[in-house]
């Protein structure tokens, strides 16, 4: 059954998820797509790491989205992170200007991903976070998970999700590094393996 | 010793019994693939081990994960939902038309979102630099797509039927003919990549990927409708498929949109 009747007065069942495969890179990485901070924005923040499987092996084709705030905790709601020229039907990008909070990486040969991003403001109760969306050959779902910062210690002990996971918590804090940058790897299994999100 | 498709079929016979099974005895019905499915041997150092952390999003309005990133008009150009006119020739294989609505788990359309596809040319190749697929690139077609739902969640795509395409999971491994389709809900929380078969393909009992859907209502749902009331005479074949996103969203009045 493909056609859906709306009007049923159960919950519609979902169409099942599939693994995003090996061959997306045509379709669905653009250029810019790690670059989500505005240009010369004072709040950005570089962060990065590898993508890592049960042997310990990069993996050269995962496809990282990000997902943040703005540095005051306000969502955007801004459309055009991946522009189209409407001359050309060429590809354009993000505009420089605005923030958008959303993009969009693959992992190099060597299984690493980076993008430069604003500085996520706190919401409610949890400390800041980007919310992380991982796919993968081989990942029949994707995993969610979220990158924390280091640095206010007493937001990160009231975080209520980091409060939970226990002696799990620091691989959702990404480590900051001579130079600012925040290193952040996602093991998908075995030893140190990151803590994923199921969302009810 | 070589995987076969006899190891691969026992394989995904014993998992499709052992669902069987645990539905009988009580367990939920599963509407998405386990991550750990051993007949895609990818999947086997993919998957976490660890059960997932479950956060109720009921509880705390203030999750990010509860609104999505946003797409507009000026991320698409005007050809994009048409992969037949994305070159200066016209590609080879049988023109179709795929449409459907995208919808959330309460039948309602999840209007203004951005639907990618991207697929196979007609011979059954990627226009993808690793691909290693030794059937002929098309130069008039490339395969990605983009379109975003209008007021009643529809969405609208032209393309070729794309072809089957052999892979190395085991010998013999081939994949039934499908598109795939990454889509954006009203919050971060219902994104769903997946992949759309069209009806009555050979190769369904034998590919691990459409397998690992082990609930068998479910698996259909992946697979569209030949609808003649979207062929468009003298150019296409028409498939209606709808998508229907998991997760938790915001309601109604909160999205507003
Ligand atoms: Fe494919």
């Amino acid at each position: 059954m493909t056609i859906t009747d709306p009007s049923a007065p159960d919950r519609v069942p979902p169409t099942p998820s599939h693994t995003v495969g090996p061959f997306y890179g045509y379709a669905l990485p653009f250029r810019g797509g790690e670059e989500i901070a505005p240009l010369g924005h004072p709040d950005t923040i570089t962060v990065h790491g590898y993508v890592l499987d049960g042997e310990g092996a990069p993996l050269p084709d995962a496809l990282i989205e990000l997902w943040g705030p703005r540095p005051d905790g306000t969502v955007p709601h801004v459309d055009g992170s991946r522009r189209r020229d409407p001359a050309t039907g060429g590809h354009l990008g993000r505009n420089g200007v605005e923030f958008t909070g959303w993009g969009r990486v693959q992992t190099d040969a060597d299984g690493h991903w980076y993008a430069r991003t604003l500085r996520p403001g706190a919401r409610g109760r949890n400390a800041p976070y980007l919310s992380v969306c991982v796919f993968a050959r081989g990942l029949l779902v994707h995993l969610f998970t979220r990158i924390y910062l280091p640095g206010d210690e007493a937001a990160l002990a009231a975080d209520p999700l980091l409060t939970r996971v226990g002696d799990r918590r620091d691989t959702l804090i990404a480590a900051e590094e001579a130079d600012g940058a925040y290193r952040f790897d996602i093991r998908l299994q075995g030893e140190g393996e990151t803590v994923f999100l199921e969302f009810e | 010793m070589p995987l076969t498709q006899a190891d691969v079929d026992r394989e995904i016979a014993a998992a499709h019994a052992a669902y069987e099974k645990r539905v009988a005895d009580g367990a939920p019905v599963e509407h998405h693939p386990r991550r750990d499915y051993a007949p895609y041997r990818s999947s086997v150092l993919r998957h976490p081990k660890r059960p997932l952390v479950a956060i109720d999003t009921s509880r705390d309005p203030d999750l990010v994960e509860l609104h999505s990133p946003a797409f507009g008009e000026r991320d698409l150009a005007e050809a994009d939902n048409d992969l037949t006119r994305q070159h200066t020739g016209e590609p080879i294989g049988e023109r179709i038309t795929v449409s459907g609505r995208l919808l959330d788990r309460h039948g309602r359309p999840v209007r203004g979102q951005l639907i990618e596809i991207w697929q196979a040319n007609s011979a059954g190749r990627y226009a993808h630099r690793r691909e290693q697929h030794d059937a002929p690139l098309d130069p008039n077609f490339t395969g990605a797509g983009r379109a975003l739902t209008d007021a009643e969640g529809r969405y609208h795509f032209t393309t070729v039927q794309p072809g089957p395409y052999p892979w190395r999971n085991h010998v013999g491994a081939w994949r039934p003919a499908h598109i795939h389709f990454s889509v954006f809900g009203s919050a971060f929380t219902q994104r769903l990549v997946t992949q759309m078969y069209f009806p009555n393909d050979p190769l369904f009992p034998y590919d691990p990927i459409l397998q690992s859907v082990t609930d068998d209502a479910a698996r259909q749902r992946l697979v569209a409708t030949y609808d003649h009331s979207l062929s468009v005479p003298e150019f296409s074949l028409g498939y209606h498929w709808d998508i229907v996103l998991d997760g938790p969203a915001a309601t109604w009045t909160e999205e507003g949109r």
